[in-house]
């Protein structure tokens, strides 16, 4: 039994890794993932990636945003220190729409950034881990699963049939910027 | 799923065949309309008289605006080079090219309304200006020398007919890609259209102080222009969905898919949002400051007889597509966005109604025959002749240069 963790196809030309995708399913071969340095339309309807779910946080962070704003200004300019400002009085709702407002915007904004981040492990200092390094250059690579689909030949052939440029069977799952 | 462009089946000489019901029904909307507006002025009473100018005012307005949003939509494309909209963008164009008309019937109403005193009486009267009359309005005065009839005719041609002419051009030079291809249109079109840009961008404001806010010539508001562009952007938004759903629903534009929708559905989400935050913006700061000479306008919409149209219009105009829009998925549905496009096409006019009635007809509003009949009347002629544009050329630009990008837009 190999030490092979991932195969990875390395492609030149994303329409041939599209085709790999295609050659792979029509095996049965589960895709891990795949690492592209662009966006490619139809990839994710195509290996079946489920919907971000960031959008989910955007909505509590900024419901958390709304409630943090609300109660600044309730504790400030109705419980804490009252003043008269114009004759209004103090607890006067348009005037809180502003601060709320910005205060939600703002959670909401940095929330989202921090949950990629944290989703991602992208955290400063830290070296990113990536399968390939040459996905962020000009390489489209494909990764399989080597413990899951247990016919490596067979994979190493389609991959190559579909214009595989490279084939590299890891030991470990990912490589550093060191 | 796609895989690779499988859009050879489209036919791009495709051509909207503008006939049948959808004819019958304009030309009969704008018997109606006609028929409405005849009642309304040939009443004998000042008061209906009056209303009949107001609501003239308001279609008249209104068409103009969602036609000068379809010139504004063609230049955006050209200046942001989108490509998304390339295989919809002769819909707009049709909205542009009907703009000269659309403009012309806004400066008869409002040349007749003056001419008559029925409209902008507030600073067009008699005796305003003299200091000997019972009437003399020393604000007015003050204001004369930007608010007379002659340098506001003229405000109202020059920049209706420089947003006229840009628009027929952009226009006329897409249709001229279609016959010879190549990049010259393109290019030419992008220059235009950014300095189409500017001059729209500065004058809209002055546009919407001038045709609107100077029915109530004392109070004034610098949010005002924003304002009336925002609600201009998202009813000429609305059209072009609604064009767009109606054509799918025939059988037409089968390359414009869910997501060319999709982006629709953004830029109305967006722009009614927008809309609330300038709207919002002009009301808390009036409200705030409490200043006499600016609340009158608030104060005069929070009489009995408009404050339940006030708030209806917040919720139409902001809640509904707030809780209805917000979802990815709603913005895909072609029923869902055709019914929020046209419920924001009533909730805009709900809004131009609020901005116009109280400082016109006041007291003296109302919503029966002449209102309905107004509007459709315009809504007739809307679709007539944008409808008749349309049929004209084909339904794409086939050499706009990003159409293929257009066809497999994805998002």
């Amino acid at each position: 039994m190999s030490n092979t963790k991932y195969i990875l196809g390395s492609f030149a030309d994303p329409d041939d890794m599209m085709h790999g995708i295609d050659k792979l399913q029509a095996n049965n071969i589960s895709i891990y993932d795949c690492f592209t340095p662009m966006p490619i339309h139809g990839i994710e309807a195509k290996l079946g990636v489920k919907p971000s779910r960031l959008p989910i946080a955007a909505f509590c962070f900024g419901a958390l945003g709304t409630t943090l704003g609300f109660s600044l200004l309730y504790y400030t300019m109705v419980y804490d220190w009252p003043m008269n400002i114009g004759g209004k009085p103090s607890f006067a709702m348009p005037n809180f729409v502003p601060v709320t407002f910005e205060v939600t915007i703002l959670l909401c904004a940095l929330g989202m950034v921090a949950t990629f981040f944290f989703r991602n492990h992208l955290f400063p200092g830290r070296a990113p881990r990536v399968m390939d390094l040459r996905a962020t250059d000009d390489r489209f690579i494909l990764a399989v699963d080597a413990k899951e689909n247990a016919d490596h030949a067979l994979i190493d052939s389609l991959l190559k049939e579909a214009g595989a440029v490279e084939v590299k069977y890891n030991d470990r799952k990912y490589v550093s910027y060191e | 799923m796609g895989t690779h462009s499988h859009h050879h089946d489209y036919n791009f000489n495709e051509r909207y065949e503008f006939a049948g019901k959808a004819k019958m029904f304009s030309i009969i909307a704008v018997v109606l309309g006609v028929a409405a507006v005849a009642i309304g002025l040939l009443s004998g009473d000042h008061v209906t008289v009056e209303r009949t100018y107001a609501n003239l005012l308001l279609m008249g307005y209104y068409f103009t605006c969602v036609c000068a949003a379809g010139a504004f939509f063609v230049a955006l494309q050209y200046v942001t080079q989108s490509a998304w909209s390339a295989g919809l963008v002769r819909i707009p164009q049709a909205m542009a090219s009907t703009l000269p008309i659309a403009a012309l019937l806004l400066v008869v109403i409002v040349g007749l309304g003056l001419s008559t005193h029925n409209l902008y009486h507030h600073w067009h009267g008699e005796g305003l200006l003299d200091q000997n009359s019972p009437n003399y309005d020393p604000i007015i005065e003050g204001k004369s020398a930007y608010l007379n009839v002659p340098f506001f005719l003229s405000r109202q041609v020059i920049f209706l007919g420089i947003y006229s002419i840009f628009a027929l051009i952009l226009a006329k030079l897409s249709y001229k890609e279609d016959l010879e291809g190549g990049l010259t249109s393109y290019k030419k079109s992008f220059k235009l259209s950014a300095i189409f840009l500017v001059i729209f961008g500065f004058t809209t404001p002055i546009w919407a102080f001038d045709t609107i806010m100077s029915l109530e010539a004392h109070w004034f508001s610098t949010m005002f222009g924003w304002y009336n562009f925002a609600a201009m952007w998202v009813s000429g938004i609305c059209c072009i969905t609604i064009i767009v759903v109606v054509l799918k629903k025939a059988g037409y534009m089968n390359w414009v898919n869910e997501n060319h929708l999709h982006d629709l559905g953004k830029l109305m989400f967006g722009f009614s949002i927008f809309w609330t935050y300038v709207w919002f913006a002009q009301f808390m700061l009036i409200w705030y400051s409490n200043i006499p000479e600016e609340t009158v306008y608030f104060y005069k919409r929070w009489e009995p007889e408009y404050k339940p149209w006030f708030w209806l219009s917040i919720i139409i105009n902001f809640v509904s597509p707030l809780l209805i829009l917000v979802d990815r998925d709603a913005k895909r549905k072609q029923n869902v966005m055709l019914f929020v496009a046209i419920l924001l096409l009533a909730g805009h006019w709900l809004d131009y109604y609020i901005m116009v009635m109280p400082g016109t007809v006041a007291e003296h509003r109302g919503f029966g025959i002449i209102e309905i009949g107004t509007a459709l009347g315009f809504l007739g002629l809307f679709i007539f002749l944008v409808m008749s544009k349309l049929s004209k050329q084909a339904l794409v630009p086939k050499n706009h240069p990003f159409l293929d990008e257009s066809l497999h837009h994805q998002i």
